[in-house]
């Protein structure tokens, strides 16, 4: 299958994605981007407005900005942009972290960003650190929005955020919004009873590329927007060389392709959550 | 022509590309390989993709036993490909079965050689000895395999003890699709080179090039030099060639899916007491006073992955059945190193195996079993072992002095002379604090003392003679030991079995409901309704023939068991335990 083979999953083409970083945008030269394997031209018209056009048609493209991204939909859009009610909250920063290029699928960054496992050999010395390896059991449901939920997932990490001092215990809550988007809570250093939110927007570029947009929500109290961007670009590129090293690129949906142990229960659901979406794009479907 | 090479050897790299602790990147026919060499010589050729989520190995780590996966820290053993340890799970062991695909592997003509599905041995080149042999640089060259041969045919050089020549005349003495064999000479100088042409993939390919005769110094480097400018040349023109034709397609190698039951998380799979490896007693030697020393190697293939902890079953020549620790280290995984205590008032196991068994006979053995899993999640690790009791701890002990980890093993004995393994002992420095002759006054002074001080993530292991464990057991909890932090192993099970009793077992699973009289155990009466149930010791020591207890109240007669697991009412030894209620229902 080719790289740039068109999506046709409707989920996807009827949904709005992100597909730039505002500040990333100048009014001097057009932007170039990709989504679902469509080449698009981002243009300039003035101080506000953004014009999003396909390159193979010369059509206009559905275009909004929300969240400090612009945000394009190729088909008919279905539902809204996706609602995060912490970015409401007056003591919050509002940030993007980055867009950051990962040359797979953006399904494996998803599943890369529900796990746990992975923090002390990835993130050494800051997300998780040996001997602390252990996954304790969590727990993970569907709910009645259909978006998957993990909750009760603790995990000890050496520095868990920009604003730590020392390692704690952190209590994560996970949630899958969308195939493409989904959403990190953790605890927050200083307010330990209030949760700091990253939701990660991922743009399809293709198949087996994709940009990743983190969305950071983080309480001012304590911290400053360059050390939550600065944090956040440390831990990602921590992740993008692992990443670009799976095979195969796209997510492999078949029950049997890999081996899942119970420390991956929220990528088992994850997985079936897109089979049961019958999403394809950027994912290898299950055999019948 | 592709279809035929997935049967023939190819080169995939040369020997010298795999240095010390490395892990080189091979490609042949669309798929990527592994490629490591253990400390022990070993060159293991794997599917370049952990089993887990796909991450390429060849960005793992090779600490010389075991390969380490970068993503989750999955360790793969040396030759098995078998995983020893999962991370995220410290308390469990890997389900055996685990293990990632391999290749075969052969080193020979300065390259090392592997196929898909090898047929034959790897071409026999005539005039070639081995060690006498210079490998060139490998060439890449983007066309394919079958263009580039025909290339090679008429590649022109001089022979190698006449190198500032240029009159030299070449012969093609064999080629075929993947090797071309030329015979340059000139004067009195005569040189055989063979090229080998690995297909990476459709549309590339790698000159692999070796010459007969080995040539030193400043000779070395012009020849080298010389082919390094002939094959960059014949490069050039053979893509040039190339690409006038439409590029094949690439290759997609197949991955082959992992067993059903490794797609979900997996419950130990189900077998009885079977014997199912052969192995030959490779060297037997006295490992202390009163302790032999086993080696095993299979008799053909590769023995199973064993996690440090496990025990085999070794079925003996007069019909009994013994358990054995595996003593191995991490990696040493080419045959199978347990010690045996000599017990002249025991049944016979021991004298068999020391008087009768000599090197060289054959053993059926089972696969290995690990009911003592060691977890690598602790800040400290303390091993209190009691003479024989070494042997599980010692790999465990290895195991742990591979990865860094902060460990002690603490070795009673009466005297040096009873100390077993010292080969072995010997390379875990510092960490190993032998205690000799001491009384069990004193014994119990100095387990007083190591176990002093505990800690959160702290975890102690103990294995030796019943007394001791009892005596280690009851003073690690006065300290303030959880039963969770203190995990155990005894030989035998000394308990005066009572098997009076008569009750009923519902089997849930099964939907069967059995009745087991007084004089036969539950696995038995199991066993004889066709319910095949995994065992080992048969006697309530090493754990195999757990199951869980649904229902009822369970007679525990066992010496697996901890206080808070017999207490809990949900698990049983069904070899030894009974019930104390009419009835029990088991997850079964």
């Amino acid at each position: 299958m080719s790289i740039a083979a068109l999506c046709s999953d409707r989920v996807l083409l009827n949904d709005w994605h992100v597909i730039a970083d505002l500040t990333n945008l100048s009014a001097h030269e057009p932007f170039q981007t990709r989504l679902l394997g469509v080449d698009l031209t981002v243009y300039c018209r003035g101080r506000y407005n953004k014009e999003v056009v396909r390159n193979d048609t010369g059509a206009l493209v559905n275009a909004t900005k929300r969240y400090g991204f612009l945000w394009a939909c190729l088909g008919k859009p279905e539902r809204d942009i996706v609602f995060v009610p912490e970015a409401e909250e007056e003591d919050r920063y509002l940030l993007t972290g980055g867009s950051i290029a990962v040359k797979v699928s953006g399904l494996r960054t998803v599943e890369n960003f529900l796990d746990m496992g992975h923090f002390p050999f990835v993130h050494t010395g800051w997300l998780g650190e040996e001997p602390h390896t252990e996954v304790a059991p969590y727990k993970v449901e569907l709910t009645a929005a259909d978006e998957l939920v993990a909750t009760e997932c603790k995990f000890y990490q050496p520095v868990a955020s920009p604003t730590a001092k020392e390692g704690f215990v952190v209590d994560y809550i996970y949630k899958v919004i969308r195939p493409y988007t989904v959403a990190l809570y953790k605890s927050n250093p200083v307010q330990k009873e209030r949760l700091d939110v990253i939701t990660l927007f991922v743009q399809p570029v293709d198949e087996e590329n994709c940009v990743a947009h983190p969305f950071l929500c983080y309480l001012k109290d304590g911290s400053d927007e360059a050390g939550i961007r600065n944090f956040m670009q440390l831990i990602f590129a921590q992740d993008k060389p692992i990443l670009e090293n799976q095979l195969p690129r796209r997510l492999p949906l078949d029950p049997r392709a890999e081996t899942p142990i119970r420390a991956d229960a929220v990528a088992v659901l994850y997985r079936r959550w897109l089979r049961d979406k019958s999403v394809t794009y950027g994912a290898i479907p299950a055999r019948m | 022509m592709l279809d035929l090479a997935k049967s023939r050897w190819h080169p995939i790299a040369a020997a010298h590309d795999l240095p010390l602790r490395h892990v080189f990147h091979g490609q042949l026919l669309g798929r990527e390989f592994a490629v490591w060499r253990a400390d022990d010589g070993y060159v293991n050729i794997w599917e370049n993709r952990c089993l887990h989520r796909g991450v390429r190995l060849s960005i793992g780590i090779n600490d010389g036993r075991e390969l380490k996966c970068q993503y989750h820290g999955w360790r793969y053993s040396n030759r098995t490909a078998g995983c020893t340890y999962i991370p995220a799970h410290p308390a469990d062991a890997p389900a055996r079965t685990i293990t990632n695909r391999t290749f075969a592997a052969v080193e020979r003509y300065g390259l090392v050689w592997s196929a898909e599905e090898p047929q034959g041995e790897v071409p026999e080149v005539a005039g070639f000895a081995e060690g006498e042999l210079l490998a060139l640089r490998a060439i890449p060259v983007n066309a394919p395999a079958d263009v580039v041969a025909a290339r090679l045919t008429g590649y022109r050089f001089q022979p190698s003890g006449y190198i500032d020549g240029s009159a030299a005349k070449v012969a093609v003495e064999a080629s075929n699709a993947f090797s071309v064999a030329l015979r340059s000479s000139e004067a009195d100088a005569s040189t055989l080179a063979v090229f080998f042409v690995q297909p990476v993939d459709s549309n590339r390919s790698v000159i692999r090039g070796v010459l007969d005769g080995e040539v030193e110094g400043a000779a070395r480097l012009a020849v080298l030099r010389h082919h390094n400018e002939l094959l960059s040349r014949l490069r050039v023109a053979v893509e040039a060639e190339a690409a006038r034709e439409p590029a094949p397609a690439p290759l997609e190698p197949i991955i082959e899916r992992v067993s059903p039951e490794l797609a979900e998380m997996p419950e130990e799979t189900t077998h009885g007491r079977k014997a199912t490896i052969r192995v030959q007693v490779a060297r037997k030697w006295p490992a202390a006073d009163g302790i032999a020393g086993f080696e095993l190697r299979p008799i053909k293939g590769l023995l199973p992955t064993f996690q440090p902890g496990a025990h085999i079953d070794v079925h003996l020549p007069n019909g009994l059945i013994r358990q054995y620790s595996i003593t191995n280290g991490p990696g040493e995984s080419d045959s199978y190193v347990i010690g045996v205590k000599l017990e002249r008032d025991s049944k016979g196991g021991s004298t068999c195996l020391h008087e009768t068994v000599r090197e060289g006979d054959v053993l059926a053995i089972s696969e290995p079993r690990n009911n003592f899993p060691l977890r690598r999640d602790a800040l400290q690790t303390l091993f209190i072992a009691g003479g024989i009791g070494i042997t599980p701890l010692l790999a465990m002990a290895q195991a742990l002095n591979n990865q860094s980890l902060n460990h002690e093993l603490h070795y009673f004995a009466q005297n040096e002379a009873q100390l077993a393994f010292p080969e072995k002992t010997s390379t875990l420095g510092a960490s190993l604090k032998p205690h000799l002759g001491l009384t069990p006054e004193q014994t119990g002074a100095q387990l007083r003392e190591i176990l002093s001080g505990y800690g959160p993530d702290k975890h102690v292991y103990l294995c030796g003679p019943g007394p001791m464990l009892e005596a280690a057991r009851s003073i690690a909890a006065e300290m303030g030991w959880p039963e969770t932090a203190v995990h155990f192993e005894y030989f035998k099970n000394t308990n005066v079995i009572d098997d009076s009793t008569s009750f009923e077992v519902a089997l849930a699973r099964s939907c069967m409901t059995l009745t087991v009289p007084a004089g036969k155990t539950i696995l038995e009466v199991m066993r004889d309704a066709g319910i095949d149930m995994p065992s080992s010791c048969e006697q309530g020591a090493c754990g195999t023939c757990l199951a869980t207890v649904i229902e009822g109240e369970p007679d525990h007669q066992d010496v697996y068991l901890n206080d808070a697991e017999r207490k809990s009412g949900t698990k049983i030894m069904t070899c030894v335990s009974r019930a104390k209620s009419a009835r029990l229902v088991l997850d079964l």
